[in-house]
């Protein structure tokens, strides 16, 4: 299937990506040519089957719930690109 | 004879007799990077300061009489997706340039504290998408059997690093055959553990119901060694296999006589290299000789593997990869006006275009409207993949095919085509689907002297069964003893 320039410019706004006008068309003949190989899925059954999202965890594990410490505001804040204080500071949210 | 040529547990050896020491072991890893890292390009970072220090604290326990670990004082290498504390940590992208994690993961943890100095940080494809290193930010690493040809990917730096006996060992991580496949391309072991046999904890995600840490080595007892460091069971990942360690050295050398053997068949379709596949059945034979069974079985919905994996892998990867916006850490777009174009941006220039198109792949099958059609039945389709491997298991006590349907291909041949470099996964990528164990180990050489690798697939958590299977065939050829002709002259 044919994904069209709107599709891929959706797409890529979702996931907050820039594109330019060159990734775009690339992107939208390339991601074409994998969702035709894809395709092959619909053609098998799997109306009563379970869906698989973690192979080999069975339940749940759990474990107590225990307080212990995290780590410090400074190392936590050491790769910041921007910080103020305590903080990560981020341009303007509200207009 | 260099002392870089010995295997892990040689070297582990003469380190507990005391004929060398972790600091001469450290300085020769060290000398061989500086001599043979220019061509072969294995290494992001070298920690030589860093790795000696941990060198001279392992012989001053060897002095004591009281090591840490069998290998304590070996060096190693890590992919670049491990965090390591104060050690920049890039997972080959330029949105985490000069990113300096403050923990270890978890088997960095255990590596450090079973005493094995960590030499540096080794290439990988940008957030380990890809099969032969190319989609790394920085550069290609090359093969250290042909310099003109990949090492596979994604833990191609770590396997090239291993092959060109940079490090005693290394730790891949394996979402779809990333440690099988350079393994198989560089005539090196490389075991993918049981889902959740190994801790994910601080491992930088691309899917996280796939992805696997394991050992790339020379040897499979290297591997056995090194899997018993790293299995345990970690309550800060919540997917960790909450079971025993078993020793996975104990039974290695028992012998495959009165083992059954599946061969599916589907794993020996067209698009195989010739060589491959002779050098492949010449090893199914071997096994028969040694008094295995083979058994021909099926696995009908390996031709479902490949679609199945391109949706689920970059659909995780799409919700894992959204946590690099240019806020926390990583590189930030300084010129954005407002919040979401500094996302948008910052994502833009930091992302290389394979880890762009699997997000948007992954983006597009998560999206409203298309959820049910792609995500949910490729996850329903992985349960028929599972259910495959779990009934010829009930038969078989392991599956032997090819790791890859090629050796290793030319470096730039296949970057253009996106598709046709996915079909280099075809004969790994099952495994991670169904969460079971996989190894590859080196099954011969090509005319042109490239490596081949036979995978052998396992019931999970019966990591012991199949490297005891490696071993046997590995006994009769200790292809291992082959070395890359490295320096190359002229290169």
């Amino acid at each position: 299937m044919a994904l069209t320039l709107e599709q891929v410019r959706h797409v890529a706004s979702l996931a907050r990506l820039a594109l330019t006008p060159e990734e775009e068309q690339r992107f939208a003949t390339q991601l074409s040519a994998v969702l035709d190989a894809v395709a092959r899925l619909q053609s098998l059954d799997v109306e009563t089957v379970e869906p698989t999202s973690h192979a080999t965890l069975a339940a749940s594990l759990l474990r107590p719930d225990v307080a212990r410490p995290s780590l410090p505001p400074e190392k936590s804040l050491a790769n910041a690109p921007a910080k103020v204080g305590t903080s990560f500071a981020v341009p303007k949210i509200i207009e | 004879m260099q002392l870089t040529d010995l295997t892990m547990l040689e070297l582990a050896r003469k380190l507990a007799s005391g004929e060398v020491s972790s600091v001469e072991a450290t300085r020769a890893s060290l000398e061989r990077i500086a001599q043979v890292d220019p061509q072969v390009r294995a290494f992001l970072r070298v920690d030589a300061e860093g790795a000696l220090a941990a060198a001279e604290a392992s012989d001053r326990r060897r002095k004591a009489g009281t090591p840490a670990s069998v290998l304590d004082g070996v060096p190693v290498g890590l992919k670049d997706l491990f965090l390591t504390e104060g050690v920049e940590t890039t997972a080959g992208s330029r949105v985490l340039e000069g990113f300096v994690p403050p923990f270890d993961a978890t088997v960095v943890r255990l590596l450090k504290e079973a005493g094995l100095p960590l030499v540096g940080k080794l290439n990988l494809d940008e957030f380990a998408m890809g099969s032969s290193n190319e989609s790394s930010a920085y550069f290609p690493t090359r093969n250290p059997w042909d310099l003109t040809r990949t090492p596979g990917g994604s833990s191609g730096g770590s396997a090239a690093a291993v092959a060109a006996r940079e490090v005693f060992a290394a730790l891949g991580t394996d979402t779809g055959g990333s440690i099988r496949q350079p393994a198989a391309f560089t005539n090196t072991v490389g075991l993918k553990p049981t889902y959740g046999r190994v801790s994910r904890y601080g491992v930088i995600a691309y899917a996280s119901s796939l992805d696997q840490p394991g050992p790339m080595t020379r040897t499979v007892a290297d591997a056995a060694a090194l899997l018993q460091v790293l299995a345990r069971h970690d309550p800060l990942d919540s997917t960790s296999a909450s079971v025993e360690t078993p020793d996975f050295s104990a039974a290695l050398e028992e012998g495959v006589k009165g083992l059954r053997l599946g061969v599916p068949r589907e794993y020996f379709a067209q698009g195989m290299d010739e060589e491959v596949e002779a050098s492949i059945r010449a090893a199914l034979r071997e096994y028969e000789r040694m008094g295995a069974t083979l058994v021909d079985v099926s696995l009908p919905h390996t031709q479902y593997a490949l679609a199945t994996y391109y949706l689920i892998a970059p659909a995780e990867a799409s919700s894992n990869l959204a946590r690099y916006d240019g806020v926390r850490y990583g590189q930030r777009a300084k010129d954005a006006r407002g919040l979401k174009e500094l996302y948008a941006l910052t994502r833009e220039r930091g992302f290389g275009p394979e880890v762009k198109r699997r997000i948007m792949l992954g983006t597009y099958a998560l999206s409203a409207g298309y959820y049910d059609a792609y995500y949910l039945r490729a996850q329903k389709v992985r349960t028929l993949i599972r259910e495959d491997f779990l009934r010829v298991f009930r038969d078989v006590d392991a599956l032997l095919t090819p790791a890859s349907p090629v050796a290793a291909f030319k470096l730039g041949e296949k970057v253009e085509d996106p598709l046709s470099m996915y079909l280099m996964d075809v004969y790994t990528l099952p495994c991670n689907l169904a969460g079971v164990p996989g190894l590859s180990v080196p099954c011969g050489f090509t005319k042109a002297g490239l490596p081949v690798g036979l995978q052998l697939l396992g019931r999970p958590f019966e990591e012991a069964l199949l490297l005891r299977i490696a071993r046997a065939f590995e006994r009769e050829h200790e292809h291992f003893r082959r070395l890359a002709p490295l320096p190359a002259q002229g290169a």
